[in-house]
């Protein structure tokens, strides 16, 4: 084995195990945000792959979310719960008995989220740019609305809620396993897909998709791989927060959702794998620690009122100031690697 | 042997006839040039053979295959590669990487197998990475391999989107101005170049160029285009007596 991939091995066991201590130090507060963090990096990595790497600028997320959100709750609620969650109209009689184990349920969830993408993009990935990005924000308004207007299957508006936790046994430290454990292996499948023959050829029809034909590329196909991969962890992610949160409803997956992931995509780095996760871990963080913000402020022994959704503002601010300054975000197209870390050191010791 | 034949190919838009009936017939290893003034319908010409758009009327054949309507990246496929007028590399990418992209849909491996790297991809990748870089030797951009494409110099651009367009294994090149803003020099470099790779790779050649004494030097016969319609083919001298030719190009007293 080489250097690097020992050096990658043992990080992620010595993360792993840095899970499990945090699990225990920290408090179940901000467990909950850690726990979001590595949800963040799933749902961020999913629409780097489309955004980023193969140049395709969608905005349908929320709507592939909140399929694999909604299949999963559907699958894995006992009966019981099912039953009184739908008070106003019962469930239908062939979703009311189903109960699959989480992890089955997780995966389904996924895949129905991939069918998703599969049926939107076969119309949707003929067309480009802009106009891409108005079709699939129109399809995952129509994902919502479909979901508010389905009584029986979803429960409508009044949404789901008493999601059984994340995991089989419903321990806390399974909870951060799961999420980080799902964020690890998305990272790493990028990783390998980004570096395999076809993820060369998903960066080329970002470059020049005309070039790109004309060297033999499938671009339909090729697209048409990619929308599909991120929809499926798209899934899985919107799967993931449902049960994190516990209760789920069709408005938590409006366009702002989406919005959020571009946020943090661009903020990141638009093509790199390590700028998502570096910024899904940030801004979750500071969505949280900005709470202040929304709150009643002090300032020079005057209270200043607080303002809802005043961090939303700076959030907007913030990302303007990057388009207009900083466009290529925080990494470019730039990623981690060893060689990096090792050559720094080793000039670092020169000196 | 005949290689790539049109059948009285027309490309209508709208109201306008780009090509009118154009009867082509391409023998193997030939070097071939397609010249005409501007608008004459050249490039259209080159952009019905390789799919970019379907003929309004007639046909294609490809060694004997009808093509005509078939996809673009399924005519790469059979053998039939392109340069384009305006560069068109992918500009962030490293030369490397730009030659193999050109042999990704040789590789034939299913993303699962490419994704875990299974022997057979790794074995299939180290083979198309040692080609790739062998090409590049071939068209001297060996030690600029890890640079960023759009650094390189124009004349180098033109070089690796030859070598680009190798990798496909192409039977047919078609080159779209090969020699347009390079110097005398490096034009007469690339007279040299492309019938080396003629050479080489056994292929037949198709080239629009403007660049007279580069047409005139290196192609073996040339189909002259105006305003849609050909007005003459023959070898480079009968084209240069061509008085319907002269007068396309000078007009007439």
């Amino acid at each position: 084995m080489k250097k690097n991939n020992i050096l990658t091995l043992i990080s992620i066991i010595g993360f792993i195990l840095l899970l499990l201590v945090l699990n225990i130090t920290l408090g179940s507060y901000k467990m909950r945000i850690f726990n979001l963090c590595g949800i963040y990096v799933i749902l961020a990595l999913s629409l780097n792959l489309i955004n980023g790497f193969v140049g395709l600028f969608s905005l349908g997320h929320a709507g592939f979310m909140a399929v694999g959100a909604y299949t999963c709750a559907l699958l894995t609620m006992s009966p019981e719960t099912k039953e009184m969650n739908f008070f106003l109209e019962p469930i239908v009689p062939w979703l009311k008995n189903v109960q699959l184990p989480f992890p089955t349920a997780l995966i389904i969830g996924g895949i129905m989220a991939a069918i998703a993408g599969a049926l939107i993009g076969a119309p949707v990935l003929r067309l480009r740019d802009d106009y891409l990005a108005i079709a699939t924000l129109g399809f995952s308004e129509i994902i919502r609305v479909v979901f508010t207007n389905t009584q029986r299957i979803t429960n409508g508006p009044l949404g789901i809620k008493g999601l059984p936790t994340i995991g089989i046994t419903g321990q806390s430290w399974e909870i951060v396993i799961w999420t980080w454990g799902i964020a690890l292996f998305t990272i790493i499948f990028m990783v390998l897909l980004i570096n395999s023959s076809y993820g060369k050829a998903f960066k080329a029809i970002r470059e020049d998709e005309i070039a790109a034909e004309a060297m033999g590329i499938n671009l339909f196909k090729h697209k048409m791989i990619a929308f599909v991969i991120g929809s499926f962890f798209a899934g899985i992610g919107g799967a993931l927060l449902g049960h994190l949160m516990g209760t789920i409803d069709p408005l938590m997956f409006r366009f702002l959702l989406t919005f959020n992931i571009v946020l943090i995509v661009v903020l990141g780095g638009i093509g790199s794998i390590t700028g998502s996760v570096i910024s899904a871990i940030v801004v979750t963080i500071s969505m949280e620690a900005l709470r202040i913000l929304d709150a009643d402020m002090q300032i020079g022994g005057y209270i200043v009122k607080g303002i809802p959704g005043m961090r939303m503002v700076v959030f907007s601010a913030l990302l303007m100031i990057v388009i207009l300054f900083y466009q290529r975000g925080l990494m470019g197209t730039n990623e981690f690697n060893w060689d990096w870390i090792i050559n720094r050191k080793k000039k670092i010791q020169k000196i | 042997m005949t290689i790539l034949k049109t059948d009285k190919i027309t490309m209508r838009f709208g109201g306008i006839t780009a090509v009118s009936k154009l009867d082509m017939k391409i023998d193997k290893n030939e070097i071939i040039g397609l010249i005409g003034p501007n608008g004459a319908g050249k490039t259209t010409c080159f952009n019905m053979i390789t799919g970019v758009y379907v003929p309004t009327e007639g046909r294609i054949f490809f060694e004997d295959k009808d093509i005509t309507g078939i996809k673009t990246h399924e005519i790469t496929k059979l053998g039939i590669a392109r340069t384009f007028q305006n560069i068109r590399l992918f500009k962030e990418l490293s030369v490397l990487d730009n030659v193999l992209i050109a042999n990704h849909m040789r590789l034939d491996s299913n993303l699962f197998s490419a994704v875990i790297k299974t022997p057979d991809y790794r074995k299939k990748e180290k083979k198309i990475k040692e080609k790739s870089i062998s090409l590049l030797k071939d068209v001297g951009l060996e030690e600029v391999m890890h640079e960023k494409s759009s650094s390189l110099p124009y004349g180098k651009q033109r070089r690796l989107e030859i070598a680009r367009a190798l990798a496909t294994d192409p039977k047919l090149l078609i080159l779209d101005e090969p020699a347009a803003g390079m110097n005398p020099q490096e034009s007469m470099e690339l007279m040299e170049f492309i019938r080396k790779i003629r050479d080489k790779f056994n292929l037949t050649i198709l080239m629009i160029e403007h660049h007279m004494q580069v047409v005139m030097g290196v192609c073996e016969r040339i189909y002259v285009l105006d305003y849609g319609i050909m007005i003459a083919e023959g070898t480079p001298v009968e084209i240069q007596n061509n008085p319907k030719v002269i007068e396309a190009y000078l007009g007439v007293e």
